[in-house]
């Protein structure tokens, strides 16, 4: 049955040895990505077997004769909506799995009768068509298709057209109106923020990023807090998750290494004191 | 296929089947050498923008660095991110490599040459809807980034490929409307008959100027090239979309980023700047473009708009997230919508009136005009409240802050000194006056 629809297109009235064969190449895939759609997990899978059911189609278009209509289906609909809707995908999240609660009551069984009913349709007309002496596409093509086609939209049917541009324009300007918001508080832009964040400064907020953790010769660690131009710990560079866990070490200790080096003595003069106090934390962090 | 007397190139000689197969093997290898000129060509040009020597180690001026970063990438251990979603990851690559080689295939490189004694355009292939065929081609190969963004299951390369699909979403569109003006102009989307167009009247770069501009603004955003790598911004994210990929994978995307840079060049050439025919003085000199000289030519023009990405890189930082949509929306689009209008609007003219192409440009003028005049009449915009200018607080806020715009300095204690021990008699009220006037 399809072998004579794609034979029609044809000027013989039969297909080319070379379409058969690239039928046959896209149309298990096309079957495969269309079972993808309905039995994958995740919906990003499921949008990227559309977007495969999609360009083998146009592929198929290219094959008879439909060029424009192929590589149009491509950048329209594989280029552009199947896009936004991985940014929207994207934008719920990469593991949202989607809810199988129905909103609306039976609504399952509408559809399943729905679908059926376009099968019975679908069914009737394909069996009830009158195969006509195929013309081939030639006459329709010419001069080129896209050309051909121009006249067809913008010369037959050039008030439907307009009528569905105004629709589409009407549609836009719809999504504009319904998600307008009036502006209550002044755009936070950078400037804003920047003269915020000075105007802080007096109730003592840093401009600078937070400073690192503590850096010393003999040791190196988050839980350490550095020493400020003063000699004093500077308790905010300590992440203030550790703090609240109570695994910040004492800087302290470390500060006196320091004043203990510049003072011309050793660092290690009391470092049995210093690996006490380490022990004591790590054990009260065991328990 | 019937379309093939409907294109400019006349294909009728390539009846044998390895004559298009010979065209791909050389597409191919012309591409895959290119990239290594390229990447060799970009780091020396940055360098010199920067005042350094750039890749000098390896072979004659570090013209094997790039072979051998390649060679690293290929014998590199492959990892793959446990996260990852295996099949997507791995197909994410070969999507965005795969759809970059599609496009040099419309491009018409010379016009005809002789190969081995047998006479054929150098182009591939050229139908009806050439240019439409590209812009799908790119279309489908960003899908490499956004999903190999996705797939990674990590946080920086999703934010990229988020970045990377409403950057496609909103340039392609800027994109496509510039094209459309080409196609108004030349009357055909087939590649080889817009080249044959310009060759008749004029470069569409000179014709077509804001369409060129637009078309060269949008390239970059399509190709995710400074300032537009939002996708991939090292300061921001990373890596963007290709943090999580190593060793030939990651090799796969960075030869994807830079075959499309050739390409867009291309595509540039081939619609803007009068694809392999002789560039403007030499023309008139009577210079060749038959043969293998439209090869050079075309050479030529595609390098100076490489080394225009170069020289953009080199000069502009990263736009942020909002002003480059900000641009896109905001800036490109309308003026695409508009510069169309008036481009279909003289075609429409021209071909069906009798009207001259001056009177049509006039009127078009005196519309403009009255735009622009009216324009004086819309208000503008008040002046946000509180920004009265008053007396200089030299510490408001809390914070040592410099005069505003109609403020004064108070004279500074060291001037006030000098002044004095030299005799002259300070009035402090004296001294601001000529600052202020300025204002």
């Amino acid at each position: 049955m399809i072998t004579t629809i794609a034979a029609t297109l044809t000027d013989a009235g039969e297909a080319s040895t070379g379409e058969a064969v690239l039928f046959w190449v896209f149309a298990p895939v096309m079957v495969l990505a269309s079972m993808g759609l309905l039995l994958a997990r995740k919906a990003v899978h499921a949008a990227l077997s559309v977007i495969t059911v999609m360009i083998c189609l146009a592929f198929l278009y290219v094959a008879q004769d439909a060029p424009f209509l192929g590589v149009v289906q491509v950048v329209v609909y594989t280029g552009a909506i199947m896009m936004l809707f991985l940014f929207v995908l994207m934008l719920v999240g990469v593991d949202a799995s989607d809810s199988l609660v129905e909103t609306i009551k039976g609504q399952r069984w509408v559809a399943v009768l729905g679908g059926m009913g376009l099968l019975v349709v679908l069914a009737g007309v394909v069996m009830t068509v009158a195969p006509s002496t195929p013309t081939g596409l030639d006459g329709a093509n010419t001069p080129t298709n896209p050309e051909a086609l121009a006249v067809v939209i913008f010369g037959s049917y050039a008030f439907a057209l307009e009528v569905v541009g105004a629709l589409l324009v009407t549609a836009a300007l719809g999504a504009l109106v319904l998600t307008h918001r009036e502006r209550l508080v002044p755009k936070r832009d950078q400037k804003t923020r920047m003269q915020a964040r000075v105007q802080a400064l007096g109730d003592g907020a840093l401009l600078t990023p937070l400073a690192a953790p503590g850096v010393y010769a003999r040791h190196n660690a988050m839980d350490v807090p550095a020493l400020g131009p003063d000699g004093e710990p500077l308790e905010l560079s300590v992440n203030r998750v550790l703090k609240v866990r109570g695994q910040e070490a004492d800087a302290a200790e470390y500060a006196a290494r320091i004043d203990r080096v510049l003072a011309g003595g050793w660092a290690d003069d009391e470092l049995p004191a210093i690996e006490a106090a380490k022990d004591a934390t790590s054990e009260e962090a065991d328990q | 296929m019937s379309a093939e007397n409907l294109v400019g190139a006349d294909f009728s000689n390539d009846v044998h089947w390895w004559v298009p197969a010979l065209k791909g093997v050389f597409i191919l290898v012309l591409v895959l050498t290119s990239v290594i000129m390229a990447i060799w060509f970009e780091r020396k040009v940055v360098a010199k923008m920067q005042l350094r020597p750039g890749p000098n180690v390896h072979g004659p001026a570090g013209l094997l660095q790039t072979t051998a970063d390649a060679v690293k990438l290929l014998v590199k251990e492959d990892i793959s991110v446990k996260a990852a979603d295996r099949l997507v990851y791995l197909i994410a690559p070969v999507i965005a490599v795969f759809s970059s080689f599609l496009t040099l295939a419309v491009i018409p490189m010379a016009g005809e040459v002789s190969v081995f004694g047998f006479r054929t355009p150098l182009q591939m292939t050229d139908f009806p809807v050439a240019v439409l065929y590209i812009l799908a081609c790119t279309s489908v190969g960003v899908y490499g980034m956004v999903l190999g963004g996705w797939s990674s299951g990590s946080t920086y390369p999703l934010l990229g490929s988020v970045r990377s699909t409403a950057q496609v979403i909103s340039y392609e569109l800027a994109m496509g409307l510039s094209l459309v003006s080409v196609f108004v102009m030349a009357g055909s989307m087939s590649t080889s008959q817009i080249v044959e167009a310009q060759e008749r009247s004029l470069w569409y770069v000179v014709t077509l100027p804001v369409a060129f501009i637009l078309y060269v603004v949008a390239m970059i955003g399509e190709v995710n090239r400074l300032p537009f790598d939002l996708p991939e911004a090292e300061g921001e994210l990373v890596a963007g979309y290709m943090t999580e990929y190593s060793a030939m994978k990651f090799a796969w995307f960075y030869l994807a980023e830079y075959i499309n840079m050739i390409n867009v060049s291309a595509v540039a050439t081939t619609l803007f700047l009068g694809g392999w025919h002789t560039p403007f003085p030499l023309n008139l000199l009577g210079v060749p473009d038959s043969g293998y000289w439209g090869f050079l030519w075309f050479l030529v023009k595609l390098w100076s708009i490489m080394f225009f990405f170069v020289w953009v890189r080199g000069t502009l930082l990263r736009f942020r997230y909002d002003q480059f949509m900000n641009l896109g929306w905001k800036l490109l689009i309308p003026t695409a919508l508009v510069w169309l209008f008036g481009v279909t609007t003289i075609r429409v003219v021209n071909e069906f009136t009798d009207v001259p192409s001056q009177t049509v440009l006039i009127g078009l003028a005196v519309v403009l005009l009255v735009f622009a005049a009216l324009s004086f009449l819309i208000p503008e915009k008040k002046e946000p409240p509180g920004a009265e200018v008053g007396e200089f607080d030299p510490y408001a806020d809390g914070y040592p802050v410099p005069p505003m715009p109609g403020q004064v300095l108070p004279p500074s204690p060291r001037r006030l000194a000098a002044m004095a021990a030299a005799g002259v008699v300070v009035d402090i009220c004296d001294v601001p006056t000529e600052e202020a006037d300025r204002d």
